[in-house]
């Protein structure tokens, strides 16, 4: 098992006749993801690479049975792109766009509160993959390997790098889940802890956070009281300095609150082994084993 | 974004927020006209001269003057006017002062804090109001919580009157206070959202003896994301001189880049690597001299620009290349690293580790360019090479 995607997801792609969604769609293609359907308004009709185009996620939902979206629509369009697959009751929502006005954010993010259909992961994330089932984002595939570690993850590349180390070391992934790093997403570090816990085939997990916001002292926190596999950790941005924003929207230490170290403290008084350097983030969850 | 003060009062004004009488002057004859014709306008002698810089803090550096008559104001704008003001935003170098805000004096019967922000926690636009204005609000907050009163707009039915007179009594206003009150704060919610904003501060916002309430200060921040909504006016507003040059110019080159005090130098992409690819030289003992993510997507020649941007600072003693590639090839970047090198005939240490998409290719293209390159395998490999060879 794992969470969120499978081989039975079946895929639509908001975006999928631009340049960036094209590229992405043959990747997840290749992978072997199930890519039933693009959503590009007024190229309903058309074809691409074999998937058909259709005008609106209505038409999506109703003639292909697609369950899930990813989405790569640029930002002025793209809060209006997750609220239309919340129209179209998609049940998970992938939105890799970054650079989404947070004003957009707050109101898409007050209609996924409003209602229980879909699901959002992201923005500005590099998606979810379910090794040799599913992948939707924009992850290098052939770095994962099938298994029983979850990962989370805020950052894209990090994520890249905790799983390349698993699969060095010969363990393998149930699902990866990057959440984003943007101030307002859909989907936090508790809701995936949630789902990795009640997963019977994950064993345990790596969370990787970074400074800016409090949701890893919130996680650590659920942890804490409700988490009953090992989690190894690590957070970025130890040495960012106070005021400056560290590529990521969110990403930035203001009041001297959402420091590393108080995240840090926050985990580990939880129970989580934090990797001392992101190199060891996999060798820090096979301690745990 | 930031904007000067001056540049948020009239922004302040376009939503019908009082704000004093005031024109920006950009020399001392400009600063002694305005002085001049406020007085006459006003019938007040009262003038204040105020540095416009981005950064809070500027009455405590000396940045803010109330005055008496012409001749006081042109002195108080020659001695601003230029000086470098040094506060606890500006960092140890200060910031020099260019601009002045020329402004009428009011009588003040008290001072308020009033702020919007974007709250992470409830997701919504959070309105902080508070009794203690005028002082650094991070001060009240820790020591005397009480005082800062919090309420979030929810964005479905917008700012609501209930809230209003919440936030109006707890500061304890009379009831012609009250009604301007929530025109001023309907406004600038208005204004928050419309402009995209990340924070709108006003500290302080006074009572004058006349139950008017008006922002004396102004602070706006805009959310650059929202850039493509707002692209003439913000042009408009921007205050280069303001910016690091090299941030900007990184900038636009679809470069995310901070200039730190270290010495070694970071090329990284996805910016939760280059984090940690700077703690990870912190922790074997160096000292990062920037933040620096290429990006997803970037070009060979995005690669050399990176390059010439990092070695633009003397500091450099070494730089580290850490690269995961996901969509970002690894030959890509071997071959701007390669033409790099190349064309600026570097000088310092270089390590690089390449890992993921089309890796094989990368490694090959580095260990056949007969450079002085330095290899690692891991993160935490490079750092320490790098750490030793800047050393020297």
């Amino acid at each position: 098992m794992s969470i969120l995607v499978d081989k039975n997801t079946r895929l639509v792609v908001q975006g999928m006749t631009g340049s960036v969604g094209q590229f992405h769609t043959e990747q997840m293609l290749a992978y072997g993801t199930k890519v039933v359907a693009g959503c590009t308004p007024g190229r309903g009709g058309q074809s691409l690479m074999d998937v058909p185009v259709f005008d609106t996620m209505r038409d999506v939902v109703k003639r292909t049975g697609a369950n899930a979206s990813c989405v790569f629509v640029p930002p002025p369009f793209a809060a209006d792109a997750i609220l239309e697959s919340v129209d179209a009751e998609v049940p998970l929502v992938v939105c890799i766009t970054e650079g989404i006005p947070v004003m957009d954010m707050i109101k898409v993010r007050r209609v996924l509160d409003s209602q229980d259909k879909t699901r959002l992961i992201g923005p500005n994330c590099p998606g979810v993959i379910t090794p040799d089932q599913c992948k939707i984002g924009i992850m290098p595939g052939h770095v994962h390997k099938a298994g029983r570690i979850g990962v989370v993850s805020k950052s894209g590349t990090l994520t890249y790098e905790a799983v390349g180390q698993l699969t060095a070391l010969g363990i393998g992934q149930s699902t990866a889940v990057g959440i984003g790093g943007d101030p307002i997403n859909g989907t936090d570090f508790i809701d995936i802890l949630k789902l990795f816990n009640d997963d019977p085939d994950t064993d345990g997990v790596i969370l990787i956070g970074e400074i800016g916001g409090n949701a890893e002292e919130q996680a650590a926190a659920w942890i804490k009281e409700n988490f009953e596999k090992p989690v190894a950790g690590f957070i970025a941005g130890r040495t960012a300095p106070p005021g400056k924003r560290m590529g990521h929207a969110g990403a930035i230490i203001s009041g001297g609150k959402g420091t590393a170290d108080a995240k840090i403290e926050a985990l580990e008084d939880a129970g989580v082994k934090v990797a001392p350097t992101p190199s060891d983030m996999g060798t820090t969850l096979q301690s745990l084993l | 974004m930031n904007i000067h003060e001056y540049q948020a009062k009239e922004l302040y004004r376009k939503y019908g927020i009082p704000v004093p009488k005031g024109i920006a002057c950009m020399s001392v004859e400009e600063a002694t006209a305005a002085a001049k014709k406020l007085i006459e306008e006003t019938g007040n002698e009262v003038v204040v001269v105020k540095a416009q810089i981005h950064a809070g803090g500027r009455g405590k550096a000396g940045g803010v003057k109330v005055v008496k008559g012409v001749g006081a104001a042109t002195e108080a704008a020659t001695d601003i006017l230029g000086k470098t003001l040094i506060t606890h935003q500006t960092g140890p170098e200060g910031k020099v002062v260019q601009r002045l805000l020329v402004e009428q004096g009011l009588a003040i019967k008290s001072e308020l804090y009033l702020a919007l922000v974007v709250d992470r926690e409830t997701r919504r636009i959070a309105i902080m109001a508070s009794t203690e204005g005028g002082m650094d609000i991070e001060e009240v907050a820790a020591s005397t919580p009480e005082k800062i009163q919090t309420i979030a707009i929810d964005p479905a039915v917008g700012l609501q009157g209930y809230q209003i007179r919440q936030l109006a009594f707890g500061l304890g206003l009379s009831k012609q206070e009250q009604k301007n009150f929530s025109k001023l704060i309907t406004g600038l919610a208005k204004l928050f959202q419309q402009e995209d904003c990340s924070i709108a501060e006003i500290n302080p916002l006074i009572l004058t003896e006349d139950e008017q309430v008006v922002a004396l200060d102004a602070k706006v921040n805009f959310d650059s994301n929202a850039e493509f909504r707002h692209n003439d006016f913000w042009n408009s507003v921007r205050d280069l001189s303001e910016e690091a040059p090299t941030e900007t110019e990184a900038k636009e080159a679809g470069l995310s880049f901070i200039q730190l005090d270290g010495n070694i130098g970071c090329l990284v992409n996805g910016a939760g690597l280059a984090m940690s690819t700077m703690d990870t030289i912190k922790y074997f003992g160096g000292e990062p001299a920037n933040f620096l993510d290429v990006g997803g997507g970037a070009s060979q020649e995005a690669v050399t620009k990176a390059f010439r941007i990092i070695l633009q600072s003397d500091a450099v003693q070494g730089i580290f290349v850490n690269i995961f590639g996901g969509i970002m090839r690894c030959d890509t970047i071997a071959n701007g690293v390669v033409a790099a090198t190349k064309e600026l005939g570097l000088k310092v240490p270089l390590v690089v580790r390449l890992e993921g998409t089309k890796v094989e290719e990368g490694r090959k293209i580095l260990d056949e360019s007969g450079l002085a390159i330095t290899s690692a395998a891991t993160m935490a490999e490079g750092a320490q090479k790098i750490v030793e060879l800047a050393k020297g």
